[in-house]
Formats: C-alpha cells, sequence, structure tokens
C-alpha cells in the first residue's frame, strides 16, 4: 500500500541526495517526492510517497533517522490528513472550445492563469483523483504541456502535526550533492 | 590563536583521543602532513590506501577504540572504498580523512579531483565535504562522534586543499557535536521488555544466538549471566566468536553455513530464538522460509532498520544490547532446561569422538590441523585476524575464542586481503597482544605489499599462510555445485618463504604436520615479524556446509571416505 511520510531534514546540500540514494540503496520506490522550506528556518520538509508493507514502512522510517541531516520522520499514512497535488496545465483552446474548456475549469474550481491566442493555462489544486480526472476531461480539447509538483500531505489537528524541529545548533560542514530549485535540500 | 585547517584537523583528532593515524600521502593533502609534525601523532605509512583502511578497521575492532585513515584526493581516496564499505557492513567505527582539490577547482575535472563524497554515500554513516577552516573542526569532531555512535561505522571527511591552507579562530565549545536524539526515542512498533521476559520465561526450548553487538556493546557479562540464570544454550555468529567463551559449557559454538551441524539442528528445533547484537544475515539463515519454523522469535538491535528485516520476529527492540539485558535479567526465571539441553548433546552425536585433535597423522598436512595446532601452541590466547575462504571458516571451526575482541575477521563483505593490514591495525592497538595472521595463498597476494609497512614499523606480527594453490572456497563451490571445473581458480604464488626473506622476515615452510609446531614455536619466540608458509591438502573442502538458499538442517557433511580427518 501507499505510505506517506512527512520527513524533516536539515536544509543543507545535498540532503535530497541523501535522502533519494538511501530510497534507491534500499530499494524502495518513490511514488513522489517534494520538498519545501517550513515554518522553522533552516529546516525543510519532504513529503515522500512509498509503496511498501507495513514492515518496508517502519524500517523506512528507522532508515531515515539514521541520516544524520534527518531532524523527524512521521508517518502520516494512518492519521488524518490533507494531501494535495498541484498542477499546471496548458491546453489548446481556441474558438467555441475555449468556452468549453472555461466551464470545465469552473466546475473543477481550478483556475485559468494565463490566456495566449493559442493555448489557456490551468491551475488547480486537490487530491491526485481530482487532477487526473480533470486531466481526463480535457484531453479531447489537446493537452500540449502539463507539470505536476506530486503530493503534499499534514496531519489534521493539532497533536500528530508537531512543530517543525529546530535546526541543528553546530554548524555542519557543506555536503556534496545536486540542488533543487527551492533552497538548498 | 589562529590555526590553519590542517592544524584544526589534528588539533581535534588528538582532543578526542587519536594517537594513531594509518595514511599515505599526496598533493591534496599536503599541508595535512606538514602541519602533522607538529602534533603527538604516530602516523603509519602504508603501502596501498585500502590497507590503511583496513588497519583503522583492525585497531577498532580490537581496541574499540575510533581508528583513523588519511589519503589524498582522486585515486587515494578512490582506493579506500573497499575498506569503507568492508567497515561499514561490520559496524567498525572509522574515521577517513581525504584531501580534496582546492574549493574553486571543485566540479573542474582537476588533477586527482573525484567526488568521494558521493561514491561512498551509501558506504559510510555519513560524510562531510569542507571547503572552509571555519567548518574542519565541527565535521570531524562530528564525524568522530557518528563514528562512534548508535551502531558503529565509517564516516568519511573530505577537506579541501584551501580549506587546510587557510586559518580561523576555533571556539571548541561551539564546534562540538549536537547529534539529534530521536534515534534512541522508542517508535510505534517497538516491542516492550516484558514481553521478551514473558516469552523467555515460558520457553522450554530457547536459544541465544549471540552476534558482534555483544562486544560492540560490552554486554559479555550480560548474555552469560542471562544464558546461566535461564540455562539457555548460546549459538554464536561468525563475528560473535570470542564474545562468549568457547569453552563455556552453555556454549554451543558457530551456526550458519559452515556451523556445527548440532547448532544449526538446535536452531531449527528450538522453540524461542533469543537474537542478541545479531542481524540474521543469509549466510546465518539459509533458506528463510524454513528457518526455525518452530521458534517465536525475540530480537535486539540498536540499529531499528534491522528489526524485521531478513526474519519477522515478535519481540523487536531497538536499545543497545547491554542496556537492555540489565532490565530483563531481575526477571528472567531461574530455569531448569536439562531436557532441551540433553537432547543437543544428542544431536552432537559421535562429533565430540572425532575431534581433530585426538587423530593420529595419516602424512596428510591439513589446514584443520594447522588451525587446531595453533590454538593448542599459542594456548587460545592469540590475537587471530583472517582473511576470507576456507582458512576463515577452519579458523573459526578450530580456534577456540575464549577472550572478547580476539578474532577480528571480514564477515559482512567477505574482503579478501583484510587480514595482513587489520592485523598491523590490531597490533598497533594492543602492542602486548600475540598477533596471528591466518590468511589463504589468494588473498595474502592482494595485499602483501604491507609486509615492508610490518619491517618499517617494526611490528611483532606473525603471519600463518594456509597455502593449497588454490582460490579454495570458490573451488570447493565448484567442487560441489559446478561438477569440479576449475575456472580460474588453480593459483601459483611466490615461494612466500623467500618473498618474506626479501623484506627482512624470518620465514618457514611447512609440509608435514610433525613440523608445525616447531615452525610456530620459532615464530612465538622471535620478538619481531614471521611468516610461516603452511602447504596443506590441495583439495580439501570446509564441512558442514548448509548451501547457500538451503534449509539450514541440510547440510553437506564430510564424505565417509577420509572421515578420520573430520570434526564435523
Amino acid at each position: 500500500m501507499l505510505h506517506t511520510f512527512a520527513v524533516y531534514v536539515d536544509n543543507k546540500p545535498g540532503v535530497l541526495n541523501r535522502v533519494a540514494s538511501l530510497f534507491r540503496r534500499r530499494a524502495f520506490n518513490i511514488e513522489s517526492l517534494t520538498v519545501g522550506h517550513t515554518e522553522t528556518p533552516g529546516v525543510s520538509r519532504m513529503t515522500v510517497v512509498v509503496d511498501t508493507d507495513e514492515y518496508g514502512a517502519r524500517r523506512l522510517e528507522a532508515h531515515l533517522y539514521k541520516l544524520v541531516p534527518c531532524k523527524r520522520v512521521d508517518n502520516i499514512t494512518a492519521a488524518a490528513s490533507i494531501a494535495r497535488d498541484l498542477a499546471l496545465i496548458k491546453v489548446a483552446a481556441t474558438g467555441e472550445a475555449r468556452t468549453h474548456v472555461m466551464q470545465l475549469v469552473d466546475v473543477y474550481r481550478a483556475r485559468i492563469v494565463d490566456v495566449s491566442p493559442e493555448s489557456l493555462v490551468i491551475e488547480t489544486t486537490g487530491t491526485e483523483d481530482k487532477i487526473d480526472s480533470l486531466l481526463e476531461v480535457l484531453r479531447p480539447y489537446g493537452v500540449v504541456e502539463m507539470v505536476r509538483t506530486g503530493r503534499v500531505a499534514m496531519a489534521r489537528g493539532t497533536p500528530p502535526t508537531r512543530r517543525s524541529p529546530a535546526p541543528r545548533s553546530a554548524p555542519v560542514a557543506a555536503e556534496t550533492g545536486g540542488d533543487v530549485s527551492h533552497g538548498s535540500v | 590563536m589562529k590555526l590553519t585547517g590542517a592544524q584544526v584537523l589534528w588539533e581535534a583528532l588528538v582532543r578526542e583521543g587519536v594517537t594513531d593515524v594509518f595514511g599515505y600521502p599526496g598533493g591534496a593533502i599536503l599541508p595535512a602532513y606538514d602541519a602533522m609534525l607538529g602534533y603527538p601523532i604516530r602516523h603509519v605509512l602504508v603501502r596501498h590506501e585500502q590497507g590503511a583502511t583496513h588497519m583503522a578497521d583492525g585497531y577498532a575492532r580490537a581496541s574499540g577504540r575510533v581508528g583513523v585513515a588519511i589519503a589524498t584526493s582522486g585515486p587515494g581516496a578512490t582506493n579506500m572504498v573497499t575498506g569503507i564499505a568492508t567497515a561499514m557492513m561490520d559496524s567498525s567505527p572509522i574515521v577517513c580523512i581525504t584531501g580534496q582539490v582546492g574549493s574553486k577547482l571543485i566540479g573542474s575535472d582537476a588533477f586527482q579531483e573525484t567526488d568521494i563524497t558521493g561514491i561512498t554515500l551509501p558506504i559510510t554513516k555519513h560524510n562531510y565535504l569542507v571547503t572552509s577552516a571555519e567548518d574542519v573542526a565541527p565535521a570531524v569532531l562530528e564525524a568522530i562522534a557518528v563514528a562512534r555512535s548508535g551502531r558503529p561505522g565509517p564516516v568519511l571527511v573530505d577537506i579541501t586543499k584551501d580549506a587546510q591552507q587557510t586559518s580561523c579562530e576555533v571556539d571548541w565549545d561551539a564546534a562540538a557535536p549536537h547529534l539529534t536524539e530521536a534515534y534512541d526515542e522508542a517508535l510505534p512498533g517497538d516491542g516492550e521488555a516484558r514481553d521478551a521476559i514473558a516469552l523467555i520465561n515460558a520457553a522450554e526450548r530457547p536459544l541465544i544466538l549471540a552476534g558482534h553487538g555483544v562486544m560492540i556493546s560490552g554486554a559479555e557479562r550480560e548474555v552469560v549471566a542471562l544464558a546461566e540464570r535461564g540455562q539457555i544454550p548460546m549459538a554464536i555468529t561468525l563475528l560473535g566468536l570470542g564474545g562468549v567463551a568457547a569453552s563455556h559449557p552453555l556454549n554451543l559454538g558457530m551456526m550458519g553455513m559452515h556451523g556445527e551441524a548440532w547448532v544449526n539442528n538446535a536452531i531449527q528445533e528450538a522453540d524461542l530464538l533469543i537474537a542478541l547484537g545479531m542481524r540474521f544475515d543469509d549466510r546465518v539463515t539459509g533458506n528463510i522460509k524454513t528457518y526455525a519454523r518452530e521458534a517465536r522469535k525475540i530480537h535486539v538491535d540498536i540499529d531499528r532498520g534491522e528489526l524485521n528485516k531478513n526474519v519477522r520476529v515478535d519481540v523487536a527492540i531497538a536499545k543497545d544490547l547491554r542496556t537492555a539485558l540489565d532490565e530483563w535479567l531481575p526477571h528472567v526465571a531461574s530455569g531448569n532446561r536439562a531436557a532441551w539441553l540433553a537432547r543437543i548433546d544428542a544431536l552432537k552425536g559421535d562429533s565430540a569422538v572425532r575431534d581433530i585433535q585426538n587423530l593420529p597423522d595419516d602424512g596428510h598436512l591439513y589446514a584443520a590441523h594447522v588451525i587446531n595446532d595453533l590454538w593448542r601452541l599459542t594456548r587460545g590466547d592469540a590475537l587471530v585476524v583472517t582473511d576470507v575462504g576456507q582458512h576463515q571458516m577452519w579458523e573459526a571451526q578450530y580456534y577456540k575464542h575464549n577472550r572478547s575482541r580476539s578474532l577480528i575477521t571480514s564477515g559482512g563483505l567477505g574482503t579478501m586481503g583484510f587480514a595482513l593490514p587489520a592485523a598491523i591495525g590490531a597490533k598497533i592497538a594492543c602492542p602486548d597482544s600475540e598477533v596471528w595472521v591466518v590468511v589463504g595463498d589468494g588473498g595474502f597476494q592482494m595485499t602483501m605489499a604491507e609486509l615492508a609497512t610490518v619491517v618499517q614499523e617494526n611490528l611483532d606480527v606473525n603471519v600463518a599462510i594456509i597455502n593449497n594453490g588454490y582460490l579454495g572456497m570458490v573451488r570447493q563451490w565448484q567442487e560441489f555445485f559446478y561438477d569440479k571445473r576449475y575456472a580460474a581458480t588453480p593459483i601459483s604464488g611466490p615461494n612466500f618463504a623467500k618473498l618474506a626473506e626479501a623484506f627482512g622476515i624470518a620465514a618457514a615452510t611447512v609440509t608435514r604436520r610433525a613440523d608445525v609446531a616447531g615452525a610456530v614455536e620459532a615464530a612465538r619466540r622471535l620478538k619481531r615479524a614471521a611468516l610461516i608458509d603452511f602447504q596443506v591438502e590441495q583439495e580439501d573442502s570446509v564441512y558442514p556446509m548448509v548451501p547457500a538458499g538451503a534449509d539450514l538442517h541440510k547440510m553437506i557433511r564430510r564424505p565417509s571416505p577420509i572421515v578420520e580427518t573430520a570434526a564435523d
């Protein structure tokens, strides 16, 4: 089954590489991985979705804790949680088709964020199911380009949604590895 | 006072109690070598950087202290990879320091540049690329802390040349490591001590499986206390040998692929396995589907990632072993398991009668004879470092280790070439120990250049080459499973005695059992290095053997025609 982890890590170069490398090395398949800043400076949060069983999920959690830059891991699969995916979809739409597309956008409570003579760019946020469904109805009009963020998730209410851990007080030497667009994780 | 990054490196190591390092200089690490002369450090010049990592590993395993290896960038760093992976698999705390090209040159394919932090990422506990002098102290101090903490392992610190050369002020208090404690907290799914105790007290046929973790945790006495109180027999993994005295009446001996037959059979008949600091390696379990099917299982390991990995267990406890056992011991009921112990005695059958030391000399020199004689002549008290292959298994079977940390061997990675350099590290860590290298003629030829290191450092290390002219363990697999098609396993070698003499090392060649004792005693009397080339029976095999993936109780036993040489 799909397991969703919220992983808090030090915002340092190479940390994404360490996390991704751990999944590869232990032969776990990542369904989706997103990363961004948290409310605490110096700490980033990853949402990782993995297809594995109960034992696999527990071992993965243990292995994540062994990464020095990893602060905390929450398996929020069982917790009541909100999961969202964001997509930008560019659709070829002129004339009458354009009106139809705009009606569909309304039905799905999506938004049109760019208009050009040949195409529209639609922004939508929701569960993966909702976005898949919107994509399905837009396809006949000609989807020119699409990008999705993958799942971000958060447990509902206060107890499980603890505050992000503090960044490490001791400065840690820069680590090797690739960059992603937002921040240096 | 301002220090250069190179000085900060040594200052940090010395503050952490490091006195010995194993290394090889080169361009990108030159500033560090220059600064080293100002610090109280014994530097052992190796002949290949792989040797440096094995020496640091042997040093760490013999003493429990962190071993340190140092090398230059590029090939110096990549030569360390095998030693780092070896230390990772066997939970050995080493810190590897490598030089790196100047920070401005990183990514430019500069001379001797290599991405060693990228290369070693999956085979280190953690690694650091240090590009400024200010970062040297926190990185080195944290590296040592990470190497030692939890399940020990290797850490690499890659320091650019400019970071070594520039100067900075160091606030040592601020540089002290702050590791996340989350690792020690219980997580959902963790087992409870009371569940373990209940299972132990209720078991009729319990068996302790003791691994390397017994020694790493320093739980030698606690494990024996548990065994004695509950009258619970113990089976030992390869890396666990010595953690419990071989002479202890409840110690059954080694388990696994080349373990004693009665030990493997006892595992299959047990109703409770108490796995302490071991990890159910495939060489220990055989076919996982038929492994100990009648047994409930308790598993204690400090590495939570090991729990429920290969074998599903009833109680999984992620904790330091000694702490866990201290919690259990007051609640473990005094056991009387006479029926179970009698059953295990019956499983032994006539094995004891066929003990090799009671067998007559039939004119052949068997490796098992050599090891058995070595054990007897050294009174079981030597620190033995073995390589990988048949001789390693014979040593494990016939050298009875009574002392913790008295056997050092590459278990998890199975690294040929490990023994000689690891023995050098062990001798430097424990100069008062009698150190013997037991090594095959194949593995010895992989790292024999380190004989020069033995001589340069004036070390009293004795080398016993078990020379059968084959890559013996592979030959054995070819004999059993590949229809005796000996592809690439016959191996020639130099005249090892003459080779040793060329290095300035005393040497002897032994071909008859009658000459074993004389050669060993001569080597022991000599207060410097000695080498003995034991030319043994060429096509002997290690018995018993559980073929890879076979059921643990389905062992290949020594065939009857030469049963007089067996002690299986």
